[in-house]
């Protein structure tokens, strides 16, 4: 074996020298001055009309703490409602059935066209256009008797909630390649069995971040349902103002709460994000 | 007499204005291990997309073990199967994909007791057993529960054999199961293919490996523009073909 031919002179060994830390002013700059804003809103805050006693003292109030109980029963549930209609919606969407598909797109049209505020406003008044609803022979009932606040705003939620939901798990299944429907196909499976074994698996990683984000946008979307007398946590702050005139104290406290909730979900959706994301790691185990 | 396992017959398939497929008819025997040769476009990987009906035919007629595939005979007119009859016909061929399609989700022992256990219905623990043992014979048996993700292009691809094995074929179609490999990689496919060949299972590989069609094919198929233009034994058709095309797509290749 040859010997290495000599290195050339001139370029000095650097292995023992470290790379100095930088000053970084202008960070140091925009964080005090951000600081310093920060503190003239709080200031302005402590001085202004608000009596931070009532904030304390509703925030744990029991009709409020219902009233969050509620926002979150409903919220779970409207979506949970939404989730499985938005997954029924999308596979009818993607179906070769054309009867099916307008069907979807047609369901997608039109509770995505209309303001969700109304289509609560309709829900509660149905009883307005059918008195009496029920199955013809089997049973009936008034209509007023039956759609309460609670299943008005389900239903107004979750139909909304799924039209869009169908979307973003429409999009999830075409994020799937091509091949993993080919494979399924290649051991026997049919169209809904791939589906449900393969495609939608695979497809809930994708969708995870997006539901994510309808969730907590669905948190914040019941509090519409105050319109018809649902008893989430603004429509109990407000029933409070209503007597105490503290309006803005209890706006504070419904606003608080909301921000907490939201604050919780996030880890929670990461955790589900870790267990959908089986076998996409490759040295995780 | 024997029958021919697959028999194909006058068969077309266009995709739009492309003519994939021309009046293609070929028997394949039982036992039988056959290579598809031909450039990109020459109709190879369709015909073998066509036999698991992933591809379905314009006209024509392809019939496995006697029974037509995707249409039944009625009163002189064609009934197209439900999907339920499809994928009972689809059992009987594996299919090995370009790109292995292992499901990302699973490792590899649940890759290949999927099909067993929620198609066919199967016992689980002699699933479980039979793919220990698959997974012995494709040289895998530590890697049981990595996922995908974890293995090597090889691997994977041959976890994918066992994967079609497990569903018990009469067929296996290769479709260039060592095009998406690493070169270092292709021997220990092949070396999978070839103990499976010896064992007796009927094959349709289409691949450009053209070593291991003259090693192991008991026929090499040339295919050009959507038809089949010569056939015969490897050493035949690859060491002294008759067609132009056919050296001219051999010259270009070696």
């Amino acid at each position: 074996m040859k010997p290495a031919p000599a290195l050339a002179e001139g370029f000095p060994d650097l292995s023992g020298m470290r790379i100095a830390r930088e000053p970084h002013w202008f960070r140091w700059l925009s964080a005090a001055l951000i600081v310093l804003v920060l503190a003239a809103i709080a200031r302005a805050f402590a001085n202004g009309q608000i009596e931070w006693s009532y904030v304390s003292r509703f925030i744990t109030a029991k009709v409020i703490l219902e009233g969050i109980v509620n926002t979150m029963v409903m919220a779970v549930l409207a979506m949970a409602l939404g989730i499985f209609l938005g997954i029924v919606v999308a596979i009818m969407r993607l179906s070769p059935n054309p009867v099916l598909k307008t069907v979807a797109a047609g369901y997608t049209w039109l509770f995505r066209g209309t303001p969700l505020i109304l289509q609560l406003l309709l829900w509660f008044n149905l009883a307005l256009v059918f008195p009496t609803i029920g199955i013809p022979g089997l049973w009936s009932a008034r209509a007023v008797d039956v759609m309460t606040p609670f299943l008005a705003a389900l239903l107004g939620l979750g139909i909304n909630q799924g039209a869009y939901t169908s979307e973003v798990m429409r999009a999830g299944m075409l994020s799937v390649d091509i091949g993993q429907y080919e494979a399924a196909q290649a051991i026997g499976m049919g169209r809904l069995r791939a589906l449900r074994r393969i495609i939608l698996p695979q497809a809930m990683r994708v969708v995870i971040p997006p539901l994510g984000n309808e969730f907590i946008g669905m948190v914040k979307a019941t509090s519409l349902a105050s319109v018809i007398q649902y008893p989430e946590v603004l429509h109990n702050a407000e029933n409070i103002y209503y007597a105490n005139s503290r309006v803005i104290e209890l706006l504070i406290v419904a606003g608080l709460w909301y921000l907490l909730v939201v604050s919780i979900l996030t880890p929670l959706q990461m955790l589900l994000e870790r267990r959908f994301a089986r076998g996409t790691l490759r040295f995780a185990r | 007499m024997t029958k021919p396992l697959v028999a194909i017959r006058s068969v077309a398939k266009n995709f739009g204005e492309f003519q994939a497929l021309k009046n293609v008819s070929l028997d394949v025997w039982p036992g039988e291990v056959m290579c598809l040769i031909g450039a990109s476009g020459s109709g190879k990987t369709t015909l073998l997309r066509c036999i698991n009906q992933l591809a379905v035919i314009d006209s024509g007629g392809i019939w496995l073990d006697g029974e037509l595939l995707g249409v039944r005979e009625q009163s002189g007119r064609l009934h197209r199967l439900s999907e339920r009859e499809i994928g009972r016909q689809r059992l009987k061929t594996g299919m090995v994909f370009q790109r292995f399609n292992l499901f990302p989700h699973k490792t590899a022992l649940e890759n290949i007791i999927e099909g067993p256990l929620q198609v066919q219905g199967r016992k689980s623990d002699e699933v479980h057993a039979e793919a220990i043992e698959l997974l012995r014979r494709v040289g895998l048996s530590a890697k049981a529960d990595s996922y995908p993700a974890q293995l090597s292009g090889g691997q994977q691809q041959r976890v994918a054999i066992a994967r079609a094995l497990a569903m018990k074929p009469m067929l296996m179609l290769f479709d260039e199961p060592t095009s998406a490999l690493d070169p270092e990689l292709v021997g220990e496919v092949l070396a999978v293919m070839k103990e499976l060949a010896k064992s007796g299972m009927t094959m349709m590989v289409v691949t450009h490996e053209l070593g291991f069609a003259r090693e192991v094919a008991d026929r090499v198929v040339y295919m050009d523009q959507g038809a089949i233009v010569e056939q015969g034994r490897a050493s035949d058709v690859l060491g002294a073909p008759r067609e132009e095309r056919t050296k001219a797509f051999l010259s270009a290749v070696i």
